[in-house]
């Protein structure tokens, strides 16, 4: 291996503060070295995996790294080095499956979407047909998502008002604490409950209002938690000063306190309508999916977009996959939308 | 005059500047209370108090409508290892699935908690400082892919690329029980369903960890550099002894993340049913897939054995949560006090 070649960096005739150091170049070399030696381990015993190759490359330069560093610059070094390497390897591990991720639905998905796709349901179209789109699927979601922020929204803000501006004691304390709690529900726990709730108990059919009562309850929490930060970054100078002029406690809170933080509070719905508009567990319960388009959320089955990404994921058949990957593109452009427009909102507010 | 100036709780200005320092701005001892302002306080409060209400009403009605399902069954719930609910007279057991659903989760966490601690040094310590907000923002983006396209991901793109891993791992450590394939290498396994569980959980607790590690104090961390450490050393000395908590925190809150997770798993895994060690092998589901799955053809008893089924993990994520929470509750108050 290419760590033999390495002779000690010369080092100077003074005293030298700093220690003898490894230089780039040497790093460099033995970065090639794990490379070579790789492919030449290929040669003799075939890897069949190009995670396996990453994974063989990787762990030989960490070694050539550290037997180099022990050799010229002490243990304590190499020890440095050594998680220094595996620092910035992890985070590139994680760029991995995000830019994967991406990649496979940009690549794949906008083979299939186009204009038709988009304005078009899957009613009457067979399991083999290449045809079919999504517009059903797009009016469930977004009629959803709308009828889940408007019931989560005021909620919210209202649990958000009582913890910053009126909680005191032992019942807010509570409250804050079921609030993080409620974050970690899974979203299949929600569909479970407005399944017996709302569809056994209640004895109703499954419509885009049950799937929104689901999703409701998975906004709440994100909306609360958000709005509560922002409310708590309010000055009290502006309280006080709201107080000072003979304003009630209410209108104050209305008027001043809640305008204030009014685009920290927008970002926060914005993220959480984003979180929501992918969930699909809950909706399978709840919504129960719909091949043709149907407007009204309040009576029969409704498609949405996950569920349609799940339904076509599943098919056997190649064009109901193709399908699949064209909605997840949407899905995708959909929620990085909201998310890039929260951020922006979150900007904007705070040049103010 | 006078009676006017008391009620607004305005007095002299050499009366009002102590009383603003003393008390509190939320003691609204300079508003007025009208009657708008006891509605609106307690239409708060009734929200707040609805909140509770609601995850009360979540445990009563799960409960309630699991009953009759777990009447019915003529299996033990908690030990039989098969899922037949839908069978006159039905026959059932949460145990199966509760054990795939602790293995993946548990595996997921093992794979992702020391890459989200790596994430969260190396955005907090290594990184540029310019570069550590939008660095950020770039992990975080992978908690905004929606869960059903890493399952599309995982089950189309994912699966054959792992064959050659998993192949290497059973060649070279299928003498671990772990990693033997007795039942026949497969694609779709448990170790390729947590992975994906593993890349699902990793922004959550790499953002926790990442928020804990902000918060260790400069004062240790330069002291320890002043000593002559080096930055691994600063770091194991510093900042992972004041991150500890966060840390195991974080990572509860991703496996209970992971026990939830739904659509993802019932994606990527296949519908088999069974209790085993063996990773690459088929056998073995999670409580939320089953439900995914088994909902089309559910009847009346079907659904309520999901209910029953949902109901426990309903439970064990709970008890996760309020443990992880607790944990963090608990470093809240100590930081307060030490910063």
């Amino acid at each position: 291996m290419s760590t033999t070649t390495i002779a000690p960096a010369t080092s100077p005739g003074g005293m030298d503060l700093t220690g003898q150091k490894l230089p780039m170049t040497t790093l460099a070399a033995i970065g090639a070295g794990a490379v070579v030696a790789t492919i030449l381990l290929y040669v003799v015993a075939p890897i069949d995996s190009r995670i396996q190759f990453v994974l063989i490359a990787g762990s030989l330069y960490l070694i050539g790294q550290s037997v180099a560093s022990v050799m010229v610059e002490g243990a304590r070094k190499a020890v440095d080095r050594f998680v220094t390497t595996l620092v910035y390897l992890a985070f590139l591990l994680a760029l991995i499956p995000l830019v994967a991720v991406l990649a496979s639905v940009i690549a794949k998905g906008a083979q299939r979407i186009n204009y038709d796709f988009l304005t078009t349901s899957m009613r009457n179209i067979g399991a083999r047909d290449a045809s079919g789109g999504i517009y059903h699927a797009l009016i469930g979601t977004l009629e959803q998502i709308a009828l889940a922020s408007l019931f989560a929204v005021p909620f919210s803000m209202l649990v958000a008002v009582y913890l910053v501006e009126y909680g005191r004691g032992r019942i807010s304390r509570t409250i804050s604490f079921f609030v993080d709690v409620l974050t970690g529900l899974p979203s299949i726990i929600a569909g479970l409950f407005i399944l017996s709730f709302y569809l056994l108990a209640l004895g109703q059919q499954p419509s885009g209002f049950a799937g929104a009562l689901a999703l409701t309850i998975l906004m709440i929490p994100i909306v609360v938690r958000s709005t509560e930060e922002m409310l708590k970054l309010v000055p009290d100078d502006l309280r006080e000063a709201s107080y000072a002029l003979g304003v009630t406690r209410w209108r104050t809170i209305l008027k001043i306190v809640i305008p204030t933080a009014l685009p920290g509070i927008v970002t926060g719905v914005m993220l959480a309508v984003a979180r929501v508009a992918g969930e699909t567990a809950p909706l399978l319960l709840t919504v129960f999916g719909n091949d043709s388009i149907n407007f009204n959320p309040f009576s029969g089955p409704q498609s949405a977009l996950p569920l349609y990404i799940y339904a076509q994921a599943g098919a056997p058949q190649q064009v109901a996959v193709d399908r699949a990957w064209a909605a997840a593109l949407t899905l995708i452009v959909l929620v990085m939308l909201l998310n890039v427009m929260a951020r922006m909102v979150a900007r904007f507010a705070r040049v103010r | 005059m006078s009676s006017e100036s008391d009620g607004q709780g305005t007095g002299s200005p050499s009366d009002d500047a102590p009383l603003a320092v003393k008390e509190p701005i939320s003691s609204s001892a300079h508003a007025r209370v009208s009657p708008g302002d006891v509605f609106f306080k307690n239409l708060t409060r009734t929200a707040g108090i609805g909140l509770l209400v609601l995850i009360a009403a979540i445990a009563a009605f799960l409960v309630l409508e699991a009953t009759s399902a777990l009447d019915a069954n003529t299996g033990n719930f908690f030990t039989t290892t098969e899922w037949f609910p839908n069978q006159s007279p039905p026959f059932f057991g949460i145990a199966a699935l509760l054990f795939g659903t602790l293995l993946t989760a548990i595996i997921a966490m093992a794979i992702s908690v020391p890459v989200a601690v790596g994430i969260a040094l190396f955005i907090t310590v290594y990184a540029p400082r310019r570069l550590a907000t939008p660095l950020a923002f770039i992990v975080d983006l992978l908690a905004a892919v929606p869960s059903v396209v890493f399952g599309l991901w995982g089950l189309i793109v994912l699966v054959p690329r792992m064959n050659g891993l998993q192949q290497w791992l059973t060649d070279y450590f299928g003498w671990i029980p772990l990693f033997s394939t007795s039942e026949g290498l497969v694609g779709r396994s448990i170790f390729v369903a947590s992975v994906v569980l593993a890349i699902m959980i990793l922004p959550i607790v790499a953002a926790i960890s990442r928020e804990v590690f902000l918060q260790v104090p400069t004062a240790h961390k330069e002291a320890a550099l002043a000593l002559g450490a080096t930055r691994w050393e600063m770091i194991r000395t510093a900042v992972l002894p004041y991150g500890k908590p966060g840390v195991i925190s974080a990572s509860m809150l991703g496996l209970g993340r992971a026990m939830g997770e739904t659509i993802a798993v019932a994606l990527v895994l296949p519908a088999s049913f069974g209790i085993s060690w063996h990773i690459l092998s088929p056998a073995g589901n999670t409580i939320a897939a089953n439900v995914a799955n088994g909902f089309g053809e559910a009847n009346e008893v079907g659904k309520g054995a999901l209910i029953a089924s949902g109901l426990v993990l309903f439970i064990v994520t709970m008890l996760v949560n309020i443990m992880a929470r607790a944990v963090i509750a608990r470093r809240r108050e100590f930081s307060g006090t030490a910063a």
